[in-house]
Protein backbone atom coordinates (compact mmCIF):
# COMPACT_ATOMS: atom_id res chain seq x y z
CA UNK A 1 0.00 0.00 0.00
CA UNK A 2 1.29 3.56 -0.69
CA UNK A 3 1.29 5.82 2.04
CA UNK A 4 -1.70 7.64 3.32
CA UNK A 5 -2.11 10.30 1.40
CA UNK A 6 -4.76 13.23 1.94
CA UNK A 7 -5.81 17.20 2.35
CA UNK A 8 -5.16 19.55 5.05
CA UNK A 9 -7.35 22.76 4.39
CA UNK A 10 -6.13 25.99 6.25
CA UNK A 11 -9.06 27.72 6.34
CA UNK A 12 -7.28 31.07 7.90
CA UNK A 13 -5.77 31.92 4.06
CA UNK A 14 -8.95 30.74 2.06
CA UNK A 15 -10.39 34.03 0.06
CA UNK A 16 -13.59 31.89 -1.14
CA UNK A 17 -12.76 32.38 -4.69
CA UNK A 18 -14.01 28.83 -5.68
CA UNK A 19 -11.33 28.22 -8.04
CA UNK A 20 -11.28 24.60 -6.24
CA UNK A 21 -14.79 24.17 -6.55
CA UNK A 22 -14.30 24.98 -10.52
CA UNK A 23 -11.29 22.62 -10.94
CA UNK A 24 -12.76 19.85 -9.27
CA UNK A 25 -16.38 20.23 -11.49
CA UNK A 26 -13.92 20.52 -14.73
CA UNK A 27 -11.84 17.36 -13.63
CA UNK A 28 -14.61 15.78 -12.77
CA UNK A 29 -17.11 16.11 -15.74
CA UNK A 30 -19.82 17.28 -13.01
CA UNK A 31 -22.54 19.12 -13.91
CA UNK A 32 -23.79 22.68 -13.37
CA UNK A 33 -26.84 22.91 -10.31
CA UNK A 34 -30.40 23.84 -11.74
CA UNK A 35 -28.78 22.54 -15.06
CA UNK A 36 -26.72 25.54 -15.53
CA UNK A 37 -29.64 28.80 -14.71
CA UNK A 38 -28.36 30.89 -12.00
CA UNK A 39 -30.44 31.10 -8.57
CA UNK A 40 -29.39 32.92 -5.68
CA UNK A 41 -29.29 30.79 -2.12
CA UNK A 42 -29.54 33.98 0.25
CA UNK A 43 -26.45 32.56 1.64
CA UNK A 44 -24.16 35.25 1.27
CA UNK A 45 -21.86 34.86 -1.61
CA UNK A 46 -22.35 30.88 -1.09
CA UNK A 47 -24.74 29.58 -3.94
CA UNK A 48 -23.57 26.28 -4.80
CA UNK A 49 -25.59 25.61 -0.75
CA UNK A 50 -23.69 22.53 0.14
CA UNK A 51 -21.61 19.34 -0.90
CA UNK A 52 -23.45 16.98 -2.71
CA UNK A 53 -23.50 13.99 -5.80
CA UNK A 54 -22.48 17.15 -8.27
CA UNK A 55 -20.23 19.41 -6.12
CA UNK A 56 -17.83 17.71 -4.22
CA UNK A 57 -16.06 20.61 -3.47
CA UNK A 58 -17.75 23.32 -1.27
CA UNK A 59 -16.65 26.86 -0.16
CA UNK A 60 -18.41 27.81 3.10
CA UNK A 61 -19.03 31.89 3.59
CA UNK A 62 -20.10 32.04 7.19
CA UNK A 63 -20.60 35.25 8.47
CA UNK A 64 -19.76 36.12 11.46
CA UNK A 65 -21.47 39.24 13.32
CA UNK A 66 -22.05 40.18 16.58
CA UNK A 67 -25.45 40.90 17.29
CA UNK A 68 -24.99 44.41 17.76
CA UNK A 69 -22.85 44.72 14.09
CA UNK A 70 -20.43 46.20 16.66
CA UNK A 71 -17.71 43.12 15.06
CA UNK A 72 -17.94 40.94 12.24
CA UNK A 73 -15.69 38.74 10.13
CA UNK A 74 -16.02 36.25 7.22
CA UNK A 75 -14.70 32.52 7.92
CA UNK A 76 -14.31 30.26 4.57
CA UNK A 77 -13.74 26.95 4.24
CA UNK A 78 -13.51 24.73 1.48
CA UNK A 79 -15.25 21.96 2.78
CA UNK A 80 -15.04 18.61 1.07
CA UNK A 81 -15.22 13.97 1.98
CA UNK A 82 -13.08 13.59 4.80
CA UNK A 83 -11.99 10.41 4.00
CA UNK A 84 -12.28 9.15 7.31
CA UNK A 85 -9.42 6.39 8.69
CA UNK A 86 -12.66 4.93 10.10
CA UNK A 87 -15.72 5.57 7.39
CA UNK A 88 -18.86 5.77 8.19
CA UNK A 89 -20.19 5.65 4.55
CA UNK A 90 -17.97 2.20 3.96
CA UNK A 91 -19.06 0.51 7.27
CA UNK A 92 -22.74 0.47 6.39
CA UNK A 93 -22.42 0.18 2.43
CA UNK A 94 -24.26 -3.32 1.79
CA UNK A 95 -23.05 -3.76 -1.61
CA UNK A 96 -19.38 -3.48 -1.11
CA UNK A 97 -19.61 -0.10 -3.75
CA UNK A 98 -17.43 1.91 -1.58
CA UNK A 99 -13.72 0.55 -1.36
CA UNK A 100 -10.39 2.00 0.60
CA UNK A 101 -7.78 2.99 -1.53
CA UNK A 102 -3.75 2.27 -1.55
CA UNK A 103 -3.93 5.19 -0.81
CA UNK A 104 -6.08 5.12 2.43
CA UNK A 105 -8.80 7.00 0.71
CA UNK A 106 -12.45 6.26 0.09
CA UNK A 107 -13.73 5.67 -3.08
CA UNK A 108 -17.43 4.72 -4.19
CA UNK A 109 -17.42 2.57 -7.27
CA UNK A 110 -20.14 3.81 -9.70
CA UNK A 111 -20.17 0.33 -11.46
CA UNK A 112 -21.06 -0.94 -8.37
CA UNK A 113 -23.66 1.45 -6.16
CA UNK A 114 -27.26 0.43 -6.86
CA UNK A 115 -28.57 3.66 -5.00
CA UNK A 116 -29.94 2.18 -1.77
CA UNK A 117 -28.78 5.43 0.15
CA UNK A 118 -27.08 3.74 3.54
CA UNK A 119 -24.31 5.92 2.77
CA UNK A 120 -25.91 9.23 2.85
CA UNK A 121 -27.50 8.18 6.08
CA UNK A 122 -24.56 7.32 7.49
CA UNK A 123 -21.63 9.82 7.31
CA UNK A 124 -22.03 12.12 9.89
CA UNK A 125 -20.63 15.44 7.66
CA UNK A 126 -23.31 15.35 5.07
CA UNK A 127 -20.68 14.79 1.99
CA UNK A 128 -22.23 12.37 0.00
CA UNK A 129 -25.58 12.44 -1.81
CA UNK A 130 -27.04 11.05 -5.26
CA UNK A 131 -25.91 12.34 -8.78
CA UNK A 132 -29.19 12.57 -10.60
CA UNK A 133 -27.32 12.09 -13.89
CA UNK A 134 -26.09 8.67 -12.84
CA UNK A 135 -28.54 8.11 -9.92
CA UNK A 136 -25.89 6.61 -8.04
CA UNK A 137 -24.29 8.50 -4.71
CA UNK A 138 -21.30 10.42 -5.63
CA UNK A 139 -18.66 11.98 -3.79
CA UNK A 140 -14.80 13.09 -4.01
CA UNK A 141 -12.61 10.43 -4.92
CA UNK A 142 -9.77 12.74 -3.72
CA UNK A 143 -9.12 12.66 -7.20
CA UNK A 144 -8.26 8.32 -7.30
CA UNK A 145 -7.67 8.64 -10.94
CA UNK A 146 -4.96 11.65 -10.77
CA UNK A 147 -3.62 9.89 -8.01
CA UNK A 148 -3.14 6.82 -9.81
CA UNK A 149 -1.07 9.02 -12.47
CA UNK A 150 0.85 10.59 -9.98
CA UNK A 151 -0.63 14.05 -10.11
CA UNK A 152 -2.12 16.51 -7.83
CA UNK A 153 -6.02 16.17 -6.65
CA UNK A 154 -7.38 19.32 -9.25
CA UNK A 155 -8.64 21.05 -6.09
CA UNK A 156 -5.71 21.53 -4.57
CA UNK A 157 -3.73 22.12 -7.40
CA UNK A 158 -5.61 25.21 -8.73
CA UNK A 159 -5.95 26.87 -5.16
CA UNK A 160 -3.92 29.73 -4.73
CA UNK A 161 -2.97 30.54 -1.66
CA UNK A 162 -2.25 27.10 -0.51
CA UNK A 163 -5.68 27.13 1.52
CA UNK A 164 -5.88 23.31 0.40
CA UNK A 165 -2.75 21.33 0.70
CA UNK A 166 -2.15 17.85 -0.55
CA UNK A 167 0.32 15.26 0.33
CA UNK A 168 1.33 12.15 3.05
CA UNK A 169 -0.52 12.23 5.55
CA UNK A 170 2.50 12.64 8.25
CA UNK A 171 4.15 15.32 6.34
CA UNK A 172 0.82 17.31 6.11
CA UNK A 173 0.02 16.71 10.20
CA UNK A 174 3.32 18.22 11.24
CA UNK A 175 2.93 21.11 8.74
CA UNK A 176 0.04 21.70 9.95
CA UNK A 177 1.10 22.11 13.52
CA UNK A 178 3.76 24.43 12.46
CA UNK A 179 0.91 26.71 10.70
CA UNK A 180 -0.98 26.35 14.24
CA UNK A 181 1.94 27.45 16.27
CA UNK A 182 2.43 30.29 14.39
CA UNK A 183 -1.03 31.36 14.22
CA UNK A 184 -0.93 30.82 18.03
CA UNK A 185 1.90 32.92 18.25
CA UNK A 186 0.72 35.78 16.23
CA UNK A 187 -2.26 35.69 19.38
CA UNK A 188 -4.93 33.99 17.10
CA UNK A 189 -5.86 31.92 20.03
CA UNK A 190 -9.41 30.30 18.97
CA UNK A 191 -7.24 28.41 16.22
CA UNK A 192 -7.32 24.47 16.35
CA UNK A 193 -6.65 21.63 14.01
CA UNK A 194 -9.92 19.13 13.22
CA UNK A 195 -9.12 15.55 12.42
CA UNK A 196 -5.52 15.75 12.46
CA UNK A 197 -5.19 13.16 15.11
CA UNK A 198 -6.94 9.62 15.87
CA UNK A 199 -9.53 11.25 18.06
CA UNK A 200 -12.27 12.02 15.26
CA UNK A 201 -12.91 8.24 13.68
CA UNK A 202 -9.50 7.39 13.81
CA UNK A 203 -8.21 10.45 11.86
CA UNK A 204 -9.49 12.31 9.20
CA UNK A 205 -7.21 12.18 6.03
CA UNK A 206 -9.11 15.64 4.78
CA UNK A 207 -8.55 17.59 8.08
CA UNK A 208 -8.81 21.17 8.95
CA UNK A 209 -7.37 24.16 10.67
CA UNK A 210 -10.20 25.86 12.12
CA UNK A 211 -10.37 29.69 13.22
CA UNK A 212 -13.44 28.96 15.53
CA UNK A 213 -15.34 25.70 16.95
CA UNK A 214 -15.79 22.94 14.57
CA UNK A 215 -20.05 23.39 14.65
CA UNK A 216 -19.49 27.48 13.39
CA UNK A 217 -17.86 25.79 10.38
CA UNK A 218 -21.03 23.42 10.27
CA UNK A 219 -18.70 20.16 11.43
CA UNK A 220 -19.85 17.85 14.64
CA UNK A 221 -17.69 18.30 17.19
CA UNK A 222 -18.30 14.50 18.38
CA UNK A 223 -18.60 12.51 14.85
CA UNK A 224 -19.17 8.87 15.62
CA UNK A 225 -19.70 5.63 13.50
CA UNK A 226 -22.89 4.50 12.81
CA UNK A 227 -22.04 1.00 14.65
CA UNK A 228 -21.99 2.27 17.93
CA UNK A 229 -25.91 1.73 18.30
CA UNK A 230 -26.08 -1.81 16.52
CA UNK A 231 -25.50 -4.18 19.18
CA UNK A 232 -27.71 -2.49 21.79
CA UNK A 233 -30.62 -1.72 19.51
CA UNK A 234 -30.37 -5.58 18.43
CA UNK A 235 -29.95 -6.81 21.73
CA UNK A 236 -33.13 -4.63 23.17
CA UNK A 237 -34.80 -6.10 19.26
CA UNK A 238 -33.93 -9.56 20.52
CA UNK A 239 -35.02 -9.45 23.85
CA UNK A 240 -38.29 -7.82 22.38
CA UNK A 241 -38.57 -10.55 20.59
CA UNK A 242 -38.02 -13.28 23.34
CA UNK A 243 -40.12 -11.46 25.60
CA UNK A 244 -43.35 -11.35 22.83
CA UNK A 245 -43.04 -14.74 22.10
CA UNK A 246 -43.14 -15.70 26.22
CA UNK A 247 -46.22 -13.75 26.11
CA UNK A 248 -47.79 -15.50 23.16
CA UNK A 249 -46.70 -18.79 25.43
CA UNK A 250 -48.21 -17.82 28.76
CA UNK A 251 -51.61 -17.43 26.56
CA UNK A 252 -51.92 -20.68 25.13
CA UNK A 253 -50.64 -22.28 28.08
CA UNK A 254 -53.88 -19.99 29.89
CA UNK A 255 -56.51 -20.75 27.26
CA UNK A 256 -55.01 -24.75 27.22
CA UNK A 257 -55.47 -24.44 31.28
CA UNK A 258 -58.87 -22.82 31.08
CA UNK A 259 -60.13 -25.75 28.40
CA UNK A 260 -59.31 -28.36 30.77
CA UNK A 261 -60.38 -27.02 33.60
CA UNK A 262 -63.73 -26.66 31.49
CA UNK A 263 -63.50 -30.25 30.57
CA UNK A 264 -62.84 -31.48 33.83
CA UNK A 265 -65.71 -29.45 35.22
CA UNK A 266 -67.99 -31.05 32.17
CA UNK A 267 -66.84 -34.47 33.61
CA UNK A 268 -67.78 -34.05 36.68
CA UNK A 269 -70.98 -32.50 36.36
CA UNK A 270 -71.31 -35.73 34.21
CA UNK A 271 -70.25 -37.70 36.68
CA UNK A 272 -72.78 -35.89 39.25
CA UNK A 273 -76.02 -36.52 36.54
CA UNK A 274 -74.96 -40.22 36.08
CA UNK B 1 -26.67 21.55 18.37
CA UNK B 2 -26.31 17.92 18.07
CA UNK B 3 -23.64 15.96 16.03
CA UNK B 4 -26.93 14.34 14.27
CA UNK B 5 -28.13 17.62 12.71
CA UNK B 6 -24.99 17.87 10.01
CA UNK B 7 -26.24 14.72 8.12
CA UNK B 8 -27.87 14.90 5.17
CA UNK B 9 -31.30 12.75 4.50
CA UNK B 10 -31.22 9.97 2.65
CA UNK B 11 -34.75 10.32 1.09
CA UNK B 12 -36.17 7.14 2.40
CA UNK B 13 -39.59 8.65 2.25
CA UNK B 14 -43.01 6.58 1.01
CA UNK B 15 -41.71 3.28 -0.76
CA UNK B 16 -39.70 2.62 2.43
CA UNK B 17 -43.02 3.66 4.44
CA UNK B 18 -44.82 1.34 3.37
CA UNK B 19 -41.90 -1.74 3.51
CA UNK B 20 -41.79 -1.15 7.14
CA UNK B 21 -45.28 -1.18 7.61
CA UNK B 22 -45.81 -4.31 5.58
CA UNK B 23 -42.59 -6.11 6.38
CA UNK B 24 -44.03 -5.32 10.12
CA UNK B 25 -47.51 -6.93 9.22
CA UNK B 26 -45.71 -10.06 7.68
CA UNK B 27 -42.92 -10.59 9.99
CA UNK B 28 -45.48 -9.94 13.09
CA UNK B 29 -48.29 -12.78 11.12
CA UNK B 30 -45.86 -15.24 10.28
CA UNK B 31 -44.81 -15.49 14.21
CA UNK B 32 -48.19 -15.51 15.61
CA UNK B 33 -48.79 -18.44 13.37
CA UNK B 34 -45.31 -20.21 14.00
CA UNK B 35 -46.59 -20.10 18.24
CA UNK B 36 -49.49 -20.67 17.05
CA UNK B 37 -48.19 -24.54 15.28
CA UNK B 38 -45.56 -25.17 17.46
CA UNK B 39 -47.69 -24.96 20.83
CA UNK B 40 -51.31 -24.26 20.22
CA UNK B 41 -54.23 -27.01 19.65
CA UNK B 42 -55.63 -27.70 16.34
CA UNK B 43 -58.36 -25.58 16.58
CA UNK B 44 -56.07 -23.21 15.88
CA UNK B 45 -55.29 -23.54 12.42
CA UNK B 46 -57.37 -21.95 10.48
CA UNK B 47 -55.89 -18.25 12.09
CA UNK B 48 -52.26 -19.93 11.85
CA UNK B 49 -53.42 -20.32 7.70
CA UNK B 50 -54.39 -16.93 7.79
CA UNK B 51 -51.08 -15.79 9.14
CA UNK B 52 -49.21 -18.49 6.40
CA UNK B 53 -51.87 -16.33 3.46
CA UNK B 54 -50.54 -12.68 4.89
CA UNK B 55 -46.69 -13.35 5.23
CA UNK B 56 -45.53 -14.93 1.86
CA UNK B 57 -47.27 -11.90 0.17
CA UNK B 58 -46.49 -9.16 2.47
CA UNK B 59 -42.41 -11.06 1.67
CA UNK B 60 -43.13 -10.34 -1.91
CA UNK B 61 -44.44 -7.11 -1.77
CA UNK B 62 -41.57 -6.02 0.43
CA UNK B 63 -39.16 -6.81 -1.77
CA UNK B 64 -40.71 -4.93 -4.54
CA UNK B 65 -40.89 -2.10 -2.69
CA UNK B 66 -37.01 -2.07 -1.55
CA UNK B 67 -36.53 -2.28 -5.45
CA UNK B 68 -38.61 0.57 -6.16
CA UNK B 69 -36.41 2.50 -3.68
CA UNK B 70 -33.33 1.95 -4.79
CA UNK B 71 -32.03 4.55 -7.28
CA UNK B 72 -30.62 1.70 -9.16
CA UNK B 73 -33.24 -1.07 -9.07
CA UNK B 74 -31.96 -2.98 -11.45
CA UNK B 75 -28.93 -3.73 -9.66
CA UNK B 76 -30.79 -4.92 -6.62
CA UNK B 77 -28.97 -8.48 -6.93
CA UNK B 78 -25.86 -6.00 -5.54
CA UNK B 79 -27.65 -6.39 -2.08
CA UNK B 80 -26.90 -10.17 -2.15
CA UNK B 81 -23.97 -11.23 -4.90
CA UNK B 82 -20.85 -9.16 -5.41
CA UNK B 83 -21.19 -7.96 -8.87
CA UNK B 84 -17.14 -8.15 -9.97
CA UNK B 85 -16.36 -11.99 -8.18
CA UNK B 86 -20.12 -13.53 -8.19
CA UNK B 87 -19.49 -14.41 -4.54
CA UNK B 88 -22.36 -13.51 -1.31
CA UNK B 89 -22.26 -10.08 -0.33
CA UNK B 90 -22.59 -10.31 3.05
CA UNK B 91 -21.82 -7.61 5.57
CA UNK B 92 -23.23 -8.66 9.58
CA UNK B 93 -22.54 -5.12 10.45
CA UNK B 94 -24.61 -3.45 7.87
CA UNK B 95 -27.96 -3.98 8.60
CA UNK B 96 -29.51 -3.19 5.05
CA UNK B 97 -26.70 -6.35 4.08
CA UNK B 98 -28.23 -8.55 6.71
CA UNK B 99 -32.14 -7.39 6.03
CA UNK B 100 -31.49 -8.54 2.31
CA UNK B 101 -30.42 -11.62 3.72
CA UNK B 102 -32.98 -11.96 6.24
CA UNK B 103 -35.86 -10.79 3.93
CA UNK B 104 -34.49 -13.75 1.32
CA UNK B 105 -34.79 -16.06 4.16
CA UNK B 106 -38.23 -14.63 5.09
CA UNK B 107 -39.63 -14.89 2.53
CA UNK B 108 -37.90 -18.64 1.30
CA UNK B 109 -40.14 -19.69 4.78
CA UNK B 110 -43.07 -18.40 4.04
CA UNK B 111 -43.18 -19.47 0.39
CA UNK B 112 -42.92 -23.02 1.94
CA UNK B 113 -45.85 -22.16 4.65
CA UNK B 114 -47.92 -20.59 2.36
CA UNK B 115 -47.27 -23.49 0.27
CA UNK B 116 -48.22 -25.93 3.17
CA UNK B 117 -51.63 -24.10 3.85
CA UNK B 118 -52.78 -24.38 0.48
CA UNK B 119 -52.47 -28.04 0.65
CA UNK B 120 -54.19 -28.22 3.86
CA UNK B 121 -57.43 -26.72 2.60
CA UNK B 122 -57.35 -28.89 -0.61
CA UNK B 123 -55.82 -26.37 -3.33
CA UNK B 124 -52.48 -28.38 -3.41
CA UNK B 125 -51.70 -31.71 -3.23
CA UNK B 126 -52.44 -32.84 0.72
CA UNK B 127 -48.61 -34.54 1.06
CA UNK B 128 -47.56 -30.99 0.65
CA UNK B 129 -49.10 -29.76 4.24
CA UNK B 130 -46.05 -31.53 5.68
CA UNK B 131 -44.57 -28.05 5.23
CA UNK B 132 -46.28 -26.68 8.25
CA UNK B 133 -46.86 -30.29 10.06
CA UNK B 134 -44.95 -32.85 12.12
CA UNK B 135 -40.88 -32.22 12.14
CA UNK B 136 -40.98 -30.65 9.00
CA UNK B 137 -43.21 -28.03 9.87
CA UNK B 138 -41.78 -27.38 12.78
CA UNK B 139 -38.23 -26.92 11.30
CA UNK B 140 -40.43 -24.44 8.90
CA UNK B 141 -42.45 -22.84 11.87
CA UNK B 142 -39.04 -22.12 14.19
CA UNK B 143 -36.97 -20.88 10.92
CA UNK B 144 -39.44 -18.26 9.99
CA UNK B 145 -40.68 -17.40 12.93
CA UNK B 146 -37.00 -16.05 13.88
CA UNK B 147 -36.98 -14.24 10.87
CA UNK B 148 -40.36 -13.13 10.80
CA UNK B 149 -39.41 -11.47 13.71
CA UNK B 150 -35.95 -10.48 12.47
CA UNK B 151 -37.95 -8.72 9.72
CA UNK B 152 -40.36 -6.87 12.17
CA UNK B 153 -37.59 -5.43 14.03
CA UNK B 154 -34.46 -5.21 11.81
CA UNK B 155 -36.04 -1.77 10.07
CA UNK B 156 -35.53 -0.18 13.17
CA UNK B 157 -32.43 -1.32 14.16
CA UNK B 158 -31.31 0.00 10.55
CA UNK B 159 -32.60 3.54 11.09
CA UNK B 160 -30.62 3.63 14.90
CA UNK B 161 -27.34 2.15 12.40
CA UNK B 162 -26.56 5.97 10.93
CA UNK B 163 -26.04 9.48 11.98
CA UNK B 164 -29.50 10.93 11.60
CA UNK B 165 -31.64 13.05 14.04
CA UNK B 166 -34.16 10.70 15.54
CA UNK B 167 -33.22 7.61 13.92
CA UNK B 168 -29.60 7.32 15.88
CA UNK B 169 -29.96 9.23 18.73
CA UNK B 170 -31.76 6.36 20.34
CA UNK B 171 -31.52 2.34 20.43
CA UNK B 172 -35.28 1.75 21.01
CA UNK B 173 -36.25 1.93 17.36
CA UNK B 174 -35.58 -1.44 16.99
CA UNK B 175 -37.99 -3.15 19.70
CA UNK B 176 -40.60 -0.39 18.95
CA UNK B 177 -40.88 -1.66 15.23
CA UNK B 178 -40.53 -5.13 16.81
CA UNK B 179 -43.31 -4.64 18.69
CA UNK B 180 -45.55 -2.42 16.53
CA UNK B 181 -45.23 -5.10 13.72
CA UNK B 182 -46.39 -8.26 16.12
CA UNK B 183 -49.43 -5.61 17.40
CA UNK B 184 -50.01 -4.69 13.52
CA UNK B 185 -49.49 -8.83 12.30
CA UNK B 186 -52.03 -9.85 15.15
CA UNK B 187 -54.78 -6.83 14.36
CA UNK B 188 -54.96 -7.75 11.17
CA UNK B 189 -55.56 -11.76 11.79
CA UNK B 190 -58.14 -10.18 13.82
CA UNK B 191 -59.58 -8.25 11.07
CA UNK B 192 -59.97 -11.18 8.14
CA UNK B 193 -61.37 -13.14 11.16
CA UNK B 194 -64.15 -10.80 11.69
CA UNK B 195 -67.30 -12.79 13.19
CA UNK B 196 -65.32 -15.59 14.41
CA UNK B 197 -65.21 -15.93 18.22
CA UNK B 198 -62.92 -18.87 19.25
CA UNK B 199 -60.33 -19.59 21.43
CA UNK B 200 -57.53 -18.71 19.18
CA UNK B 201 -59.43 -15.11 18.89
CA UNK B 202 -59.73 -14.68 22.19
CA UNK B 203 -56.03 -15.14 22.35
CA UNK B 204 -54.67 -12.95 19.85
CA UNK B 205 -57.35 -9.85 21.36
CA UNK B 206 -55.51 -10.43 24.92
CA UNK B 207 -51.92 -10.63 23.18
CA UNK B 208 -52.65 -7.77 20.82
CA UNK B 209 -53.87 -5.77 23.89
CA UNK B 210 -51.20 -6.34 26.26
CA UNK B 211 -48.40 -5.74 22.98
CA UNK B 212 -49.97 -2.16 22.67
CA UNK B 213 -49.23 -1.48 26.27
CA UNK B 214 -46.05 -2.47 25.53
CA UNK B 215 -46.23 -0.26 22.36
CA UNK B 216 -46.75 2.50 24.69
CA UNK B 217 -43.82 1.93 27.55
CA UNK B 218 -41.10 1.30 24.39
CA UNK B 219 -42.27 4.81 22.75
CA UNK B 220 -42.39 6.26 26.05
CA UNK B 221 -38.63 5.34 27.36
CA UNK B 222 -37.89 6.15 23.51
CA UNK B 223 -39.12 10.15 23.41
CA UNK B 224 -36.99 9.74 27.04
CA UNK B 225 -34.00 8.58 25.68
CA UNK B 226 -33.92 10.84 22.25
CA UNK B 227 -33.69 14.01 24.86
CA UNK B 228 -34.77 17.60 24.20
CA UNK B 229 -32.33 19.14 21.79
CA UNK B 230 -33.13 16.47 19.32
CA UNK B 231 -37.20 16.25 19.81
CA UNK B 232 -37.76 19.95 19.95
CA UNK B 233 -36.60 20.25 16.60
CA UNK B 234 -38.03 17.09 15.09
CA UNK B 235 -40.81 16.29 16.63
CA UNK B 236 -42.31 19.32 18.49
CA UNK B 237 -44.06 20.38 15.71
CA UNK B 238 -46.94 18.64 13.75
CA UNK B 239 -45.26 15.51 13.06
CA UNK B 240 -45.32 15.34 17.28
CA UNK B 241 -48.85 15.99 17.49
CA UNK B 242 -49.62 13.38 14.82
CA UNK B 243 -47.28 11.10 16.67
CA UNK B 244 -49.52 11.77 19.92
CA UNK B 245 -53.04 11.36 18.18
CA UNK B 246 -52.43 9.68 15.39
CA UNK B 247 -50.27 6.37 17.21
CA UNK B 248 -50.76 6.99 21.14
CA UNK B 249 -54.68 8.16 21.05
CA UNK B 250 -55.63 6.53 17.82
CA UNK B 251 -53.71 3.38 17.47
CA UNK B 252 -52.63 2.19 21.09
CA UNK B 253 -55.19 3.97 23.88
CA UNK B 254 -58.05 3.71 21.62
CA UNK B 255 -58.00 0.09 20.76
CA UNK B 256 -56.96 -0.48 24.34
CA UNK B 257 -59.95 0.78 25.82
CA UNK B 258 -62.04 -0.90 23.30
CA UNK B 259 -60.81 -4.11 24.48
CA UNK B 260 -61.72 -3.48 27.84
CA UNK B 261 -65.23 -2.06 26.97
CA UNK B 262 -66.52 -3.37 23.87
CA UNK B 263 -68.39 -0.35 23.55
CA UNK B 264 -69.70 -0.81 19.66
CA UNK B 265 -70.41 -4.62 19.96
CA UNK B 266 -69.47 -6.86 17.13
CA UNK B 267 -67.90 -3.85 15.55
CA UNK B 268 -65.39 -3.74 18.94
CA UNK B 269 -63.40 -5.98 17.65
CA UNK B 270 -62.28 -5.01 13.52
CA UNK B 271 -62.75 -1.25 14.67
CA UNK B 272 -59.68 -1.84 17.48
CA UNK B 273 -57.77 -3.89 14.88
CA UNK B 274 -58.19 -1.42 11.89
CA UNK B 275 -57.16 1.65 14.23
CA UNK B 276 -53.89 -0.61 15.39
CA UNK B 277 -53.48 -0.71 12.26
CA UNK B 278 -53.70 3.03 11.26
CA UNK B 279 -51.53 3.63 14.00
CA UNK B 280 -48.81 1.33 12.84
CA UNK B 281 -48.56 2.90 9.76
CA UNK B 282 -48.66 6.42 11.55
CA UNK B 283 -45.71 5.34 13.59
CA UNK B 284 -43.78 4.70 10.46
CA UNK B 285 -44.74 7.70 8.67
CA UNK B 286 -43.84 9.77 11.89
CA UNK B 287 -40.46 8.16 12.88
CA UNK B 288 -38.90 8.50 8.66
CA UNK B 289 -40.73 11.50 7.88
CA UNK B 290 -40.02 13.80 10.91
CA UNK B 291 -36.37 13.02 10.58
CA UNK B 292 -36.35 13.44 6.87
CA UNK B 293 -37.69 16.66 7.21
CA UNK B 294 -34.76 17.94 9.41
Amino acid sequence: MAEPMGFFTDTSVCIGCKACEVACKAWNQLPARNGGKVQLSGISYDNTVSLSGIQWRHVKFIEDFAPDRSTGRWLMMSDVCKHCVQAACLEVCPTGAIIRTEFDTVVIQQDVCNGCRACIAACPFGVIEINPETNTAMKCTLCYDRLQAGMVPACAQACPTHSIQFGPISELRQRAQERLEQLHAAGVTQARLYGHDESILGGLNAFYLLLDEPEKYGLPSNPQLPSRNLAPSAALSAAGAVALGLLGLVGLRKQRMDRLAAEERGQGEGSHAG
Amino acid sequence: MPDSFFTHSPEWRWWIVFYFFIGGIAGGAFALSALLRLFGQPGDRPISRLGYFIAFPGSIISGLLLILDLKRPERFWHMLIQSETFRPAFKWWSPISVGSWGLLAFGFFSFLAFVGALAEIGWLPRGLSGLIQGSLGAVVNVLGGVSGFFLAGYTGVLLSTTNRPLWSDTVWLGLLFLVSGFSTGAALLLLLSWGRNTPTIRWLKELDTWTLVLELVVLVILLASVGTAVLRPVLFNAWGVLLLVGVVLVGILVPILLHFRPVLGRLTVPSAAVLVLVGGFILRVVMLLSSEAV
